[in-house]
């Protein structure tokens, strides 16, 4: 097994704790100039994404945690797992719903996603910035308002629900910031 | 930010001018190091070792001089990088002849007044600062009650075996410390005498030192002492530090006999202070980390 002595502590550097994978957010030297040294590190669980802090000895190891991010194309929803392919290999990953989370309303097929991997088990799929998605529900807009600034909710092909302009009507395609979950402009059929 | 730091030089200088005080610049690089245990000395191939202060250079001279002394410079620690820390920094570290703790405080404190900051603050023993902030007293809590302490405050490392030493200084370190020093600097005294070496106990009470440290916004800022001028305690306390250093398996330096050898010359009655430069810059500049002060900081050179 790997491991990681508190000199090599930086942010970002996946360990093991208690079992769970975490990624150090923060890390801290502390020493008292007469006394012992100590590392005091902020770390993110990253199955649950919750944050603690942890107390180390300075020169004490923990396990590194095989915690590594692929490129991997979405390819279907199947009712339970999400389906994934990495394309340069054409090896399959099936990620769980929790791993999915938010980013389900945030993904369609064939989209790229940044997926977190530990022991090669899909942890978490981050969904691509941008997405470009045709609208199927929306109420039409009301005439005589319709660009200044007053918007609308709209589900797009995703289920994912965002606000759009008053112009903005049925069937068309869009672009949307899915960090923000937010309307960016109309999108070009291509 | 190089302005700043020259300005801060200067003011410093003459703060230690106008007291009467000498500068001197002893050897960076010394055949023997202090015995601390929990002092790294960076050592230098076939040459000894960088000095992590001043101290025995300055003690050596006192007893040559017989007068009051200051250094101004760089100084080394091993294994030192952080937010807070950087392995080569700036320290100002002086001693006054027929100082005691208490005159060792004053002085600081219009030190750092004259640098532009808050007038020193309350003062507090190392007993009352944890008696109030832990509801726990250092000198009498059992190993178990530090531990359960520890536990309480979220910060016991894994696996943690120590001695009394280690869990103070733990408390001290990620409890105590960071509370410290928010409305100007403040005043520890009396910090326990387990690991004291080069300083004077007290009088009245031989489980404490007479060293102090200042804190500010919640960093360690300088420490002082009225000095130990029994070169056969010296030994003693240099011996057992060796000891502890062997037992953790650290490295172990010669013990500096040319100090010992003076101190049996008979070092003056002293009070001295060792001043953090860097940190003390950063904190006047409203800076988050010293490596915003210091021209090369490490390890980014």
């Amino acid at each position: 097994m790997a491991q990681y002595s508190t000199q090599q502590f930086k942010g970002g550097l996946k360990i093991i704790l208690d079992g769970d994978p975490y990624s150090i957010v923060e890390n801290e030297f502390v020493k008292p100039g007469k006394g012992q040294a100590f590392s005091r590190v902020k770390v993110r669980n990253l199955k649950t994404g919750r944050t603690i802090e942890r107390t180390f000895k300075s020169g004490d190891s923990v396990e590194a945690a095989d915690v590594f991010n692929l490129d991997l194309q979405f390819l279907y929803h199947d009712g339970e797992f999400y389906h994934f392919m990495d394309p340069a290999s054409f090896e399959q990953y099936q990620a769980s719903e929790a791993a999915v989370g938010d980013a389900a309303k945030w993904i369609q097929a064939e989209d790229k996603c940044d997926v977190t991997l530990w022991n090669g088990v899909p942890l978490q799929v981050d969904a691509p910035n941008f997405l470009i998605s045709r609208v199927t529900q929306t109420d039409p807009g009301v005439r005589g308002n319709t660009s200044s600034g007053g918007t609308k909710p709209a589900t797009l092909e995703t289920g994912a629900v965002v606000q759009v302009p008053l112009f903005i009507e049925e069937g068309e395609l869009l672009r949307v910031d899915t960090r923000k979950a937010e309307y960016v402009s109309r999108a070009s059929e291509s | 930010m190089l302005a700043e730091r020259a300005a801060l030089l200067a003011t410093l200088r003459d703060e230690m001018a106008a007291r009467g005080m000498l500068e001197v610049d002893t050897a960076l690089l010394s055949p023997a190091a202090p015995c601390e245990r929990a002092l790294e000395c960076l050592a230098v191939g076939g040459a000894g070792y960088l000095v992590p202060s001043p101290e025995h250079g300055l003690k050596r001279l006192l007893v040559e001089t017989r007068r009051s002394l200051y250094q101004l410079g760089h100084v080394f620690r091993a294994g030192e990088v952080g937010r807070w820390h950087n392995p080569e920094f700036t320290m100002l570290e002086w001693y006054e002849l027929g100082g005691s703790m208490q005159d060792a405080v004053d002085t600081l404190g219009t030190v750092l007044a004259a640098a532009g900051a808050p007038a020193l603050g309350r003062q507090r023993t190392y007993r009352a600062v944890f008696t109030d902030t832990l509801a726990l007293d250092p000198l009498t809590a059992s190993l178990d009650d530090l531990e359960r302490c520890a536990d309480a405050h979220g910060v016991t490392p894994p696996e943690a075996r120590g001695d009394r030493v280690f869990w103070l200084d733990l408390l001290m370190g990620l409890v105590v410390q960071p509370r410290l020093g928010t409305q100007g600097p403040e005043i520890v005294t009396h910090f326990p005498a387990d690991d004291a070496v080069l300083i004077a106990l007290d009088g009245d009470d031989a489980r404490v030192g007479q060293r102090f440290e200042c804190f500010w916004q919640g960093i360690e800022l300088a420490n002082g002492a009225k000095e130990l001028t029994d070169p056969r305690l010296a030994r003693q306390r240099m011996q057992r530090e060796q000891d502890v250093r062997i037992e953790q398996g650290q490295a172990e330096p010669p013990i500096d006999e040319r100090l010992l050898a003076a101190m049996a010359t008979g070092l003056p009655e002293c009070a001295g202070v060792a001043l953090g430069v860097d940190r003390l810059l950063a904190l006047l500049t409203g800076k988050p980390r010293l490596a915003e002060v210091i021209p090369f900081a490490w390890p980014a050179r």
